[in-house]
Formats: structure tokens, C-alpha cells, sequence
């Protein structure tokens, strides 16, 4: 599935969040979206999977606008991406069998022993066998995420949206969230979106860095390429560094 | 002074009407899922449960307290005239046709509207909507549909057991306490009853009950701002649930004294 996103406008509180933004995203491909906390990068993978509608400009999955689709091709399109949010968001009174295996028991005629059978394999495949009893309440912050992630897995969608799924996990079970992510792209070739501030992770998974700054790509590039950009701000933000055109923007503000 | 006094006031007429055209949209988006198949019985059945059944201890607690003091407070005047026997067929009227119905959804809208609006502005906030969403699950049909028939289903069942217990505690009063003989309470009780008396009373609380549903959800939905943002919301939804119950229930009483004279 090809992702296609050309002029994207959103305004909050007449505030703009995303300003002029374009975007492709070929079959197949890792795509790393990369900028400053509350740049808008969560809003942008909202108006892909069509959970927004943008004030101006289209977002286009496999050459359809997500915004005018109808009740029935929007749900039939939903059954082909998963997201997995930042806080997890799973359902609280639901168990962890029920949540991961939730598209399967609710849209499906597929008998409950295959459901377990599937909702285990994900569940395996994020390193968590063996919990499906468990509750949310129960789960740390990592595991919630992993057990998101197996949610999103779980559909055997074509395109999954990640928004930062190595924030707030132990570096081990980041790696092992990286892992499978390039795995999933490897062996299935699932079109992943995935948006973080976490450079190692950004290296590690991606096809292609897109760099989002103002609410639009200022620069997009293999990892290699991100690396060894000359642009200012794409150079503050991959190294961190506290003083530099990004933040003299705000200072001035101030 | 003045200029502030009305920028607040035209705020207030603007955020109500947001709020009237919001709770119409969700009205109508609710009946039209309510009629949409596949029907999935279990979360109705859940809510029902939630709504209904759990309410039954402190609906009985209040009726009966109601039928006590209704009929203790009746008393005091209608032993001055000399009038007891009416007690019975004064308190099955407006229990009936009023009390029943309005303190019945008072308590479930306090009750079971406010943990609707505290749990739906949880999952609000924690990305929990969106995520149904994306799983290709509508929030409408899966969220407030269910809570939409459970509560038009009980409310009026809670009313009707509501409306037994008020009497029955007025009975114990009247019978223990002034001296009126079991048959004879019964007999003034029902000869004073009207079939369109239980009727409108019931009618009242199926719409306090869709009532009740619509608005908690609608509050749940448009909560902002994490916790403190679910706490404003559900103090909103209770606070606008019992405006618009009473506000009903006038509709409705001054509607059927012309219809039903």
C-alpha cells in the first residue's frame, strides 16, 4: 500500500499544527518521522489512519482520499492499518487476550480456538507469551506497549502506524521492539510509519528519516543521509544539542 | 461591568448551543446505530446489569424513605381535616405520576450517568476511542448504543419497583401508625389509580432514561484535558442531566394534562 500525503493543513485553537505538509511513502517501506515533542507528528499518522480531517490538502492510501471515504471503505481500510498508540491504549476492562484478539472476535467468524491460537502467536512475537489473562491494570508501561503492538500485529495488517513505540521501555525491550518492527518489514513487508525521537531507533528501522519541523518536512533521506546533513536544525536535533536554531526559536519567543 | 456581564452570558448562549447541537448529532447518530445490524446482546445485557440491577439497593432505600415522609408529611394536614383515608390515594398519584419517575432518575443519572461520563472521559483521554476507531469499531454503536437501550429498558422498571416500594412504605406509615385498615389503604389506592397514571409516569422515565444515556456519553466524548478534564465533565453531565430531566418532565406533565385531561 502506497501513502501519499500532499499539502497537509490542521489548525488547533487556530493554532497550525500542520503547515503545508507532503509526504510519500512507498509499499513496503520503514518510513521514520522524526521532530521535537508536540511537533505534530501524532497528529499527521491520525489523518492517515482517518481519525482527523485536515483543513486543506489530502492524505491518499493507495491512491484513495482517506477523507472521503465512506462509513464501509473507511472500516474495510481500518481492517488493513493498525496504529499502536503512545500510551498503548488499551482497553481497561477488557483482559489481554480480549484486547489483542479484539478485531478478530469483533469483525471475524473465525472459531475462538483459532482467535487464541492467533492472539497467542502475537503475543509470543512481542516477547509476552503466556499473559493473556492478565489485565491491563496489571502491566507495566513496556509491556502495555508490547501488548499494543501485538494488537496492531494481530490483524496482519499492511500498514502499521507506531507512534514512539521505544518511549518510556527499558533499552532491552526497545531493541526488541526495534527488532520487530524490521522484522515484520523484512519477512511480511509491512509499510510501517513510525514516529519517535529516539535516534538509535530511528537508525535501526528506517528505510527513510523524514525530519518535521514547523509543521512540515523539512527533509527527508536515508538514515546515512539524515547523518550527514549540513541543515542546522536536522543537526541540533539528531545530536541533542541544547543550543541551536530550534531552540533559538522559542527563546526568542520568549 | 456591564460589557463583561455580557461577553460571559454570550459565551454561556454559545457553549449551549454547541452543546444542543452536539447532543442532537449524537441522538441521531445513536438511533440510526440502535437500528443497524449486527445487534450484539452481551454489552446491552452488561449495561443493563451496570445500570439497572446494581441500582435496585438505593433505588429501594430512597422509595421507601420517600413513601415515609410523603405519607407522615401528608398526614399532618389531612388529620386536621379529618381526611386521613386520602393519604393512600394522594401519595399512589404523585408517586406515580411524579415522584416515582423524577427521584428514580435522579438517582440512576447521579448514579450510573456519572461513572458513564467518568469512563468514557477515561478512554477518551488515554486514546482509548481512537484506538476503537482504528479498529474499525464505532465508538457510537459500541459505546453509547448499548448504554442507550439498557438504560430506556430499566429506567422504567426501576421506576415501576420504585413506585411499589414508595407505597409500600406509605402503607406500613398509614396502617402502623394512623390507623387505616391494610383493605381499605389497598382499595383507595387502586380505585384512585388510573392506567394513564402509571402510563405517563412510565413514558417520562424511558425518556429520562435515553436522556440520561445520551447526555453522560455525549460529556465522555468531548472531555479535554486528562484527569481535572474528566472531573469538569462529569460534574457537567450530572449538572445537565437533572436540568434536562426536570425540564422534561415539565414538558411532558404540562403535554399529557392536555392530552389526557
Amino acid at each position: 500500500m502506497i501513502i501519499e500525503i500532499h499539502k497537509l493543513y490542521k489548525k488547533f485553537n487556530n493554532l497550525p499544527v500542520l503547515n503545508d505538509l507532503s509526504l510519500n511513502i512507498d509499499k513496503g517501506q520503514t518510513c521514520v518521522i522524526i521532530g521535537r515533542s508536540g511537533c505534530g507528528k501524532s497528529v499527521l499518522l491520525k489523518h492517515i489512519v482517518g481519525l482527523l480531517k485536515p483543513d486543506k490538502g489530502k492524505v491518499l492510501v493507495n491512491h484513495k482520499e482517506v477523507a472521503g471515504l465512506s462509513e464501509l471503505e473507511l472500516s474495510s481500510l481500518r481492517s488493513k492499518i493498525s496504529m499502536v498508540f503512545q500510551g498503548g491504549a488499551l482497553f481497561d476492562s477488557m483482559n489481554v487476550t480480549e484486547n489483542v484478539g479484539f478485531s478478530l472476535i469483533e469483525h471475524t467468524h473465525i472459531s475462538q480456538k483459532e482467535i487464541l491460537e492467533r492472539v497467542e502467536e502475537s503475543l509470543s512475537l512481542v516477547g509476552l507469551g503466556g499473559i493473556g489473562n492478565l489485565m491491563p491494570s496489571e502491566l507495566s508501561g513496556g509491556m502495555k506497549k508490547r501488548v499494543a503492538l501485538a494488537r496492531a500485529i494481530c490483524i496482519r495488517p499492511e500498514i502499521i502506524l507506531y507512534d514512539e513505540p521505544t518511549t518510556g521501555v527499558d533499552p532491552i525491550a526497545a531493541d526488541s521492539i526495534n527488532e520487530l518492527i524490521r522484522s515484520l518489514h523484512d519477512k511480511l513487508k509491512v509499510t510501517s510509519i513510525v514516529v519517535t525521537h529516539d535516534m538509535k531507533s530511528a537508525y535501526h528501522i528506517a528505510d527513510k528519516i523524514a525530519m518535521m519541523y514547523k509543521g512540515r518536512i523539512i527533509l527527508e533521506g536515508t538514515p546515512r543521509e539524515i547523518r550527514e546533513s549540513k541543515d542546522p536544525v536536522v543537526h541540533q536535533f539528531i545530536n541533542g544539542i541544547a543550543k541551536g536554531p530550534i531552540t533559538e526559536a522559542v527563546d526568542n519567543f520568549k | 461591568m456591564f460589557t463583561l456581564f455580557f461577553m460571559d452570558l454570550g459565551r454561556k448562549v454559545i457553549s449551549f448551543m454547541y452543546f444542543v447541537g452536539g447532543l442532537t448529532n449524537l441522538a441521531v447518530q445513536t438511533l440510526y446505530f440502535t437500528f443497524k445490524p449486527p445487534y450484539k446482546s452481551g454489552r446491552i445485557i452488561e449495561q443493563a446489569k451496570k445500570a439497572g440491577y446494581d441500582s435496585f439497593p438505593i433505588v429501594s432505600l430512597v422509595a421507601l424513605f420517600i413513601g415515609f415522609i410523603f405519607a407522615l408529611q401528608t398526614a399532618y394536614f389531612m388529620q386536621r381535616i379529618g381526611s386521613e383515608l386520602y393519604i393512600a390515594s394522594l401519595v399512589a398519584l404523585s408517586i406515580v405520576r411524579e415522584l416515582g419517575p423524577v427521584i428514580t432518575a435522579l438517582i440512576v443519572a447521579g448514579r450510573v450517568g456519572a461513572s458513564n461520563t467518568a469512563e468514557l472521559g477515561s478512554m477518551q483521554v488515554t486514546e482509548q476511542i481512537d484506538a476503537l476507531e482504528t479498529l474499525a469499531e464505532n465508538p457510537v454503536k459500541y459505546l453509547v448504543v448499548p448504554r442507550f437501550i439498557a438504560l430506556g429498558i430499566m429506567l422504567p422498571i426501576l421506576t415501576l419497583y420504585a413506585n411499589i416500594i414508595g407505597i409500600l412504605g406509605s402503607y406500613f406509615i398509614c396502617t402502623i401508625k394512623l390507623g387505616i385498615t391494610s383493605s381499605m389503604y389497598m382499595h383507595v389506592t387502586f380505585t384512585s389509580l388510573l392506567y394513564k397514571d402509571l402510563f405517563t409516569g412510565l413514558f417520562k422515565s424511558w425518556i429520562f432514561g435515553m436522556l440520561i444515556a445520551l447526555i453522560s456519553c455525549y460529556e465522555g466524548f468531548n472531555v479535554e484535558g486528562g484527569a481535572v478534564g474528566v472531573g469538569k465533565a462529569t460534574t457537567r453531565a450530572v449538572v445537565f442531566t437533572f436540568i434536562m430531566i426536570i425540564a422534561a418532565d415539565c414538558f411532558f406533565t404540562a403535554l399529557f394534562y392536555f392530552i389526557f385531561p
